[in-house]
Order: structure tokens, then C-alpha cells, then sequence
């Protein structure tokens, strides 16, 4: 190995080895076109390491059963990894107990949840809710559907050219008839991270309850939702090392217990009678039907597995991916970054000029570098940059400095090709 | 999967470049706005119909290179030709897009071959008929279509393509 090899492959954090993070992830010996996969698009669903693929595994091959109500072993081990699940989520977002850690399908669903159990029992007509420019079309269009049907007011906070939040608007927004507040934690267009501690201090001065979207903070920082003193949190398993379909609501248990359920059926039932039917106390309440199981256990797998390496280790070593990209995008002529703002999480929004974003990701794909392209769930973002799309490079804990070193040769030979 | 840089080679960066009838028409007998929602291309295309011949045509849009190298050839390869004709080109570029054209048999496509390759490019195929797709809508006097809408008669899921 000669120096320059020497120094690219030297891990970034003390004690951060990402050659043997990587070895834990089969996908990444993968050969795509020919070359070796260079897996970008984290942001939009992250890789599975085998420890979470074996606990799946074991989980189908020995433990599997339905929860809660049948009286053999088999139900008993099952219910049991199901509620560790819960409790190892619990710990991991530092929430104060376990029934408030909710299992949902996703970030969607979590949403959703909050919207038809709060929004429909709380939200009046001529009441306001607070969204930001910069929002995922999931925390959009739920809160449109409710302030149709409500008569209620959607009320936007902008974004300044960095892409950061214009607090001080923020605050203008509030009056007597604001009653919610959802704002994501980190842009997964921009990588903003929004100082939403300050801005949930701000609402809850106001008696005004806050939901915060973390599908893109909790896979990249460390989450305490008791020090944010949030209302609710909504994450995503996919993102965050583990299976599809099955997210975390968290919420304070006096605001979920007020709720009303979001889906009737099984588990969230205490009595049914024709006449009556008493739901389940809280988070069964909210978990009609048979949940994911596997998809929770496989999670709670994903975070044990991420607890070990460390939350402050991964973002710093994310961090410092962010900036060697940042540094050289931002010395390429004709490539512009969106998004600038001061305190960014591993995302990297760019343009190149004269090449629409759809034929740079065919052309890098040819590289084997998977990058997003498009408007990212989130048009009001890019219609506030005046931008039909990006492309977007993002960045987990298993990147390497060498593959953000092949992901700028790539956007060169894109730039040679339309030159 | 056939190298991509073997779409994108001179011909098409060239219309991408310089598109070839760019812009709008200033007495279009039919027109029709071309939208793909899933990444924000669209284009307008309108036309001059003389009798049965496409005697202008002009198109306009914001999209990637496929796209709008599509229409300008496009536009280039059904001027001056008659209804008929034009439609026929509309349903050879289509299944030549989706791989369905037998291109050692007998076709019309002409220059427009070099978008063979985009058969290999599931999620491009879109980009590539987009602008066909308009004018078939204008023909039908379908003032806005989209490569999305149920009633597209080209609508190719990403598993069929």
C-alpha cells in the first residue's frame, strides 16, 4: 500500500474501522455494471448489516408465531421478542417508558397515526398548523387532508437561499388559533438539521403540541426525545439498517392516552360487543392487527447493532464524509450544492449545469454509484430553488472517503460526456 | 445492461444542444402539454396541420437530454409527413423503446435508431417517449396528457418496459 492508498483508507474517527463496518454488509461486495457498488442513496432507504439478516433469520426459522393471546411456547418467545423490541426502542430514542414507543408501518404511517388520533379529535375550524418549505410531502399532505376536512389553516414556515429555516418567521406564525407544529429534523432534500429543541421550547411557551419527522435525523445522530421534550417523533426502520415496513410514533403517554385510535380491529381491543367496544390502553391502542413482528425484531437488531458502533461515532465519522464532498462539489465549475446551511447532516443536494439530474444518475449508475434524482418527496423545496430536480448523494457510516472520491470523478466524466 | 454512454452519444447530445423546431407556434390548428410527474419533465408540442400534412411544428419543454433530444428529432421526422404516417412513427418509437420493434425488419425509424439502447434503461424509457406521446395527444386534440394518466394509451409500467 502506498501512501496516498495509506490515507484513504485510514479510518477517520480513533477506533472507527469502516473496512470491518463494511465487511458486515454483504451488499456492498456487490458489482454493479462492472464496478463495485458505491451506495449513495441512503437518505432514501440504508443497507442491511448480516447481524440484522441473521436475526431475521433466526427469528422465521425458530421463534415465529402470532402475539399475544395464544398460550403456547412459541407465542410467548414471539411476544416476548416483540415487546424487548419495543423496550430496546424505547432506549434507544430515550423515551421515558415503553408504552409510548408505538410500532407503526413507517414515518407515513406514524404520521398519518398522529393526524387522524389528534388532528380529527383536536383540531377545530379556523385553526392553524404550522409546516415548514422544506417538509417531505408525508408531513404535506396528511395535514392538507385534515385542514380540508376541518376547515382548518395551513401556515408555512420559508427557508432562507442556505436552506435553513427563518426562525424568526417562525415565531410570527404563532397566534391564538395555531394548535400544531410539525417540522421535520433533518431535510432529506437540503441535509439541513432544523434547532428544533428551540423551536419546540418556543411552541410548547405557546401551549402548542409538536411532531417532529426524524426519518432522516435518527439513522445519522444521537435522538433523546425526552431532552427535545417533543410531542411526538416519527422515524422509519428502512433507514436506519433495517427492514421495510415498520416505523416508530413516539409520543408523551398523557397526549397518547387522549387520542382516538387511527385503525380498529384486533390487539387494540380490550371488549367488543355490538353495542360497545372498549379499546386497549396505550401503545396497543394504536396497533390494530397483527404488527410486523419480524420487522420489529429485525429492528430492534438494527439498533443494538448501531449502539454498538456508537450514534456520536457514526455522525462524526458521516460528518467528515460531508465535508471532503463539500470541499470538492463546491471546486467544480458548473456543479452548485443545494442546500449550505451551517449545521448539515451527510446529505449533499447538487446541479450540475446543462445536464438534467435524470442523465447524470443513468451516467454514474454506469460507475456503479447509486445516487438519488428527482425532486425528493419534496417539490416545494425544489420550487422554492426554482429546480425541477437534483441530484442527491447520501451518506451512511459505511461510506468511505474513497467513495466520495469516485462519486466526484464520476460527476467529471458526466460533465466530459455533455461538454 | 448495454453501456448507456452509447445512448448518449453524438447525435442526441447534438439535438440536446441545438433542439431542432424549439419553441412555440403561432398558428397551431393542435396542441398538447406532456407532463411526467415521477421526475418533472414536460413538454408542449403544437402543430400546423395542412389537409393531412404536418406542415409546423414547434415543441418546448423543460427535461433530460433523452427527453429533449426525443422531441427535436421528433419534430424533424414527422414534418411534412401526413396523419397516418406520423402515427406510424409514434407506434414504431414506442416499441422500439420498449424493445418490442424488430429492428432487422422492415421500420421507418431512420436516424431515430440511436434511441434503440433506451430498451435497456427501464426507467428512461419514459423520457424517450414522452414527447411521442404528446403528439399523439394533439393529433387527438387532448390539450394536456401525462405519462401517468390511466387513459394513456403508451403507459408502460417499469416492469413491462
Amino acid at each position: 500500500m502506498n501512501a496516498l492508498q495509506a490515507v484513504r483508507k485510514a479510518p477517520v474517527v480513533q477506533g472507527f474501522d469502516v473496512e470491518r463496518i463494511r465487511a458486515d454488509f454483504p451488499i456492498l461486495k456487490l458489482q454493479v455494471n462492472g464496478k463495485p457498488l458505491v451506495y449513495l442513496d441512503n437518505a432514501a432507504s440504508s443497507q442491511m448489516p448480516q447481524q440484522v439478516i441473521d436475526r431475521l433469520v433466526r427469528y422465521q426459522t425458530t421463534q415465529h408465531a402470532n402475539i399475544n393471546r395464544a398460550v403456547h411456547s412459541l407465542s410467548e418467545i414471539a411476544t416476548n421478542a416483540y415487546e424487548q423490541a419495543r423496550r430496546k426502542l424505547q432506549h434507544f430514542i430515550h423515551a421515558r417508558e415503553e408504552r409510548e414507543v408505538i410500532f407503526t408501518s413507517g414515518t407515513t404511517d406514524a404520521i398519518n397515526l398522529v393526524m387522524h388520533g389528534y388532528g380529527r379529535k383536536f383540531i377545530a375550524p379556523g385553526d392553524e398548523i404550522i409546516l415548514t418549505t422544506m417538509e417531505h410531502h408525508s408531513n404535506i399532505v396528511p395535514w392538507q387532508m385534515l385542514a380540508e376536512e376541518k376547515g382548518a389553516t395551513i401556515r408555512v414556515v420559508p427557508i432562507n437561499d442556505a436552506g435553513e429555516l427563518v426562525i424568526e418567521d417562525y415565531e410570527k406564525l404563532f397566534n391564538k388559533r395555531t394548535k400544531f407544529v410539525s417540522v421535520m429534523h433533518v431535510s432529506n432534500a437540503l441535509g439541513t438539521i432544523n434547532p428544533i429543541k428551540q423551536m419546540i421550547a418556543f411552541a410548547h411557551e405557546r401551549g402548542v403540541p409538536v411532531l417532529v419527522d426524524g426519518a432522516q435525523a435518527v439513522p445519522h445522530l444521537p435522538v433523546d426525545v425526552q431532552d427535545l421534550d417533543c410531542d411526538f417523533y416519527a422515524f422509519s426502520g428502512h433507514k436506519l439498517c433495517g427492514p421495510t415496513g415498520i416505523g416508530i410514533l413516539y409520543g408523551k403517554a398523557a397526549l397518547l392516552e387522549r387520542m382516538q385510535p387511527f385503525k380498529g380491529g384486533g390487539d387494540m381491543i380490550l371488549s367488543v360487543t355490538f353495542e360497545k367496544t372498549t379499546y386497549n390502553t396505550i401503545p396497543h391502542k394504536f396497533e390494530a392487527g397483527t404488527p410486523p413482528i419480524a420487522a420489529a425484531i429485525g429492528l430492534a437488531a438494527a439498533v443494538d447493532y448501531l449502539s454498538t458502533i456508537g450514534m456520536d461515532a457514526i455522525e462524526e465519522h458521516e460528518l467528515s464524509l460531508l465535508h471532503h464532498a463539500t470541499t470538492q462539489l463546491s471546486r467544480m465549475p458548473g456543479v452548485r450544492i443545494i442546500g449550505t446551511a451551517k449545521n448539515k447532516a451527510a446529505v449533499l443536494s447538487f446541479t450540475v449545469d446543462g445536464v438534467h439530474p435524470h442523465d447524470i444518475g443513468t451516467l454514474l449508475n454506469q460507475d456503479g454509484i447509486a445516487v438519488r434524482t428527482g425532486h425528493h418527496c419534496a417539490q416545494p423545496v425544489m420550487q422554492r430553488y426554482k429546480l425541477p430536480a437534483t441530484s442527491r448523494a447520501s451518506f451512511a457510516f459505511y461510506n468511505t472517503l474513497s467513495e466520495v472520491d469516485t462519486l466526484v470523478a464520476g460527476i467529471r466524466s458526466v460533465q466530459k460526456v455533455f461538454a | 445492461m448495454a453501456d448507456p454512454r452509447a445512448l448518449y452519444q453524438e447525435v442526441i447530445l447534438d439535438h440536446n444542444r441545438k433542439p431542432r423546431n424549439y419553441g412555440t407556434l403561432e398558428h397551431a390548428s393542435h396542441q398538447a402539454s406532456g407532463h411526467n410527474p415521477l421526475c418533472g419533465d414536460h413538454i408542449d408540442v403544437a402543430l400546423h396541420l395542412r389537409g393531412d400534412c404536418i406542415d409546423a411544428i414547434a415543441f418546448q419543454g423543460a427535461s433530460c437530454a433523452i427527453c429533449k433530444a426525443s422531441a427535436s428529432m421528433m419534430t424533424v421526422a414527422v414534418k411534412g409527413k401526413t396523419l397516418t404516417e406520423a402515427e406510424t412513427l409514434i407506434h414504431e418509437f414506442t416499441a422500439m423503446s420498449t424493445g418490442k420493434l424488430d429492428l432487422s425488419g422492415d421500420h421507418h425509424m431512420g436516424r431515430l435508431v440511436v434511441f434503440a439502447g433506451i430498451a435497456d434503461l427501464p426507467v428512461r424509457v419514459k423520457c424517450a417517449i414522452l414527447p411521442w406521446h404528446t403528439l399523439h395527444a394533439a393529433f387527438s386534440a387532448v390539450a394536456r396528457t401525462s405519462t401517468e394518466a390511466e387513459q394513456d394509451p403508451m403507459h408502460v409500467t417499469i416492469g413491462d418496459a
